[in-house]
């Protein structure tokens, strides 16, 4: 022991010695520091999840049980069961998918080509409808919400919704939803222009001339050349748009788009549902059936993001928000 | 017969451009033009649905401004409040979002993980989960039966206590009362905070990446420390994206305000149309000036390195 302290004394009266490990030390008090601070942010991201969990899991017993914390004493699958019936799940989420991931491919298609040809071709007045892009990121969306609303109430182009539906205009269906995304004005549009045209400003533009020597049209570069390049930023509005549009609770209410089609609303309903059909009438244990439901919910979107996840922060490094 | 004139390369491309942009155009024109000047009509008119379909239109000049601004209960209320909100959340995210992302930005095991998980929120953002989220948050202070009211009260009230103390504390230290509020109210919504930075922190991480890793070397060999490195390179190289982040943050923290809220319920529950476009109206000017006037002045002293 004293011999360590007498070598410990002799390496902090070397000056050279003794600094050397005062800056290893403090980049090492910097890095745990550091570490305790992201592992503090996280559990308070984390918390509230670990909290549903738990609950989605216990039994009755366990919810009047002071004594119960993170652990249920009698775990039960029951909650699931039920939540699964009453939201019908498999349909519900099916058709919501199907109706998130086709906007997705026509945010992508639609947004990536105006943004190759903001960034791409010259044009008098370029300047001014860029600025009407940027517009559309800034002004927010119920500002133009009531015209919508009207408009899609009374849409009846060339009287097809009424040959459709039987009566003109188009709410509770998800038709707007998908004139909007086609016309380029859909859930957030406007940002993801802005991402692509900074990505294809970036692109090289050697790439285009040898495809125009070679005697590519200007679609076909388009479509069979950048857009191939532009892998970054396909992933990147790939994950924002389908998280959003998942999310996205403004548009189906003013749409009134129908709880079959959007889980999200469903969710929001699932207490009454309960209440009313299975007479639960307790809050505190229709809570914990929500909390199933709302994992329930959560749980699709979450696998796509975890694995496209490391494509997506690439995706974002090297793509347009950065420009 | 008349030769038809030849398009120039130059001109023919031009066309191209416009075709490219042609989709996006016409729903600009149609969604954006046009309803926000159907939205300044609603603002000056009487609008009264007519049950058979369309609606009609009585021009009444200023007298929804007048009835929003000197009749309505809690329109001006909720409009300071909201716009407070904004201009005490917007630096905080703003410095927590670059903070965040220079501790993530380092090479550390784990980081994926932490990535992901920083994420979380965008992903959980829906109303119905946060609402949720927040019930389960009371959970996790203790046990399900916490929820009950009784309890829950119990455990605020000690906080509440605790925090107290800390105020008095500081305020005998003699602190500033204005800072020591802002730092209060700081820390009480750090939740929201954290919520809120999803997107910002990867734009913050993305910007890092693209800092030529040159210059931290320059700085390292001229003897620069870290505190000196982080003001002098770190900061100006990132300066581009926090108007970026800024611009996010106003327009997704506005989004999400209680003004917005009113606006719909009025909309939709009471069928006040014209009342709510001028709720709409004027929060969206609002918003747009602050926008323009912040993002003036940072731009102002933001350094573009190309």
């Amino acid at each position: 022991m004293t011999e360590y302290i007498a070598r410990f004394k002799k390496i902090m009266n070397d000056p050279d010695q003794r600094k050397s490990i005062m800056t290893d030390v403090k980049n090492f008090l910097i890095k745990v520091f550091g570490m305790l601070i992201l592992i503090g942010v996280s559990y308070v991201i984390l918390s509230p999840i670990i909290g549903m969990i738990v609950n989605s899991i216990s039994s009755d017993k366990d919810a009047y049980n002071p004594m119960v914390y993170i652990l249920p004493q009698y775990p039960t699958l029951e909650r699931y069961t039920l939540a699964i019936e009453r939201l019908e799940y498999f349909t519900t989420i099916g058709k919501n998918l199907l109706y998130v991931i086709t906007l997705m491919l026509l945010q992508i298609f639609i947004c990536s080509m105006v943004g190759y040809g903001f960034a791409r071709f010259n044009f008098p007045l370029k300047k001014l409808l860029f600025g009407c892009v940027v517009v559309m990121i800034v002004i927010p969306s119920h500002t133009i919400m009531l015209p919508l609303y009207m408009t899609f109430k009374q849409f009846d182009l060339f009287g097809i919704a009424t040959a459709l539906t039987g009566s003109p205009g188009l709410m509770g269906t998800t038709i707007p939803m998908y004139i909007l995304t086609v016309l380029g004005t859909g859930v957030r549009s406007g940002l993801y222009i802005y991402i692509f045209n900074q990505f294809f400003r970036g692109l090289p533009k050697e790439i285009e001339e040898a495809a125009l020597v070679d005697g590519a049209g200007v679609w076909y570069t388009y479509f069979r050349i950048m857009l191939v390049n532009a892998m970054p930023s396909v992933i990147t509005v790939a994950v924002f748009s389908m998280v959003w549009q998942f999310n996205d609770t403004f548009y189906a209410k003013l749409f009134l788009i129908s709880e079959e089609v959007v889980i999200s609303k469903k969710i929001e309903s699932l207490a009454t549902v309960l209440a009313t059909i299975d007479k639960i009438l307790n809050v505190t244990i229709q809570e914990l059936y929500v909390d199933a439901g709302v994992i329930l919910v959560v749980l699709p979107i979450l696998i796509v993001y975890l694995w496209l996840q490391k494509y997506f922060i690439e995706g974002v490094e090297r793509s347009g928000i950065v420009g | 017969m008349k030769k038809r004139k030849k398009l120039t390369l130059l001109q023919k491309r031009m066309l191209t451009g416009y075709l490219f942009i042609l989709p996006w155009f016409i729903g600009f024109a149609i969604f954006y033009i046009r309803s926000l000047i159907m939205t300044g009509q609603f603002a000056f008119s009487n609008l009264t649905i007519i049950p058979t379909g369309g609606y009609t239109l009585d021009f009444i000049g200023f007298d929804n401004f007048n009835y929003a601004f000197r009749v309505h209960g809690s329109f001006k209320q909720t409009l300071t409040t909201s716009i407070m909100n904004m201009l005490v959340d917007v630096p905080l995210i703003t410095f927590f979002s670059l903070f965040m992302a220079m501790l993530l930005n380092k090479k550390f095991p784990g980081r994926f993980v932490f990535r992901a998980i920083f994420f979380l929120p965008v992903i959980m953002g829906s109303s119905a989960i946060t609402s949720a989220m927040e019930m389960s948050e009371a959970m996790m202070s203790g046990g399900i039966s916490s929820m009950s009211t009784e309890m829950a009260t119990d455990a605020s009230a000690g906080a509440m206590m605790n925090m107290d103390y800390f105020i008095d504390m500081f305020m005998n230290l003699g602190i500033p009362v204005k800072l020591l509020d802002y730092v209060t109210a700081a820390v009480a919504r750090i939740n929201d905070i954290i919520e809120a930075s999803g997107v910002q922190i990867i734009i913050f991480i993305a910007a890092l990446q693209s800092i030529p890793g040159s210059m931290y070397e320059v700085a390292k060999i001229e003897g620069a420390t870290g505190y000196e490195t982080f003001w002098k390179v770190t900061f100006p190289m990132v300066m581009p994206h926090i108007i970026t982040n800024v611009v996010y943050t106003i327009v997704d923290n506005f989004a999400e305000s209680e003004v917005v809220e009113l606006a719909y319920k009025v909309a939709f529950t009471e069928m006040n149309y014209g009342l709510s476009s001028v709720f709409s109206l004027v929060s969206t000017l609002i918003t747009c000036l602050i926008l323009v006037v912040i993002c003036g002045y940072i731009s102002k002293h933001t350094f573009y390195y190309n």
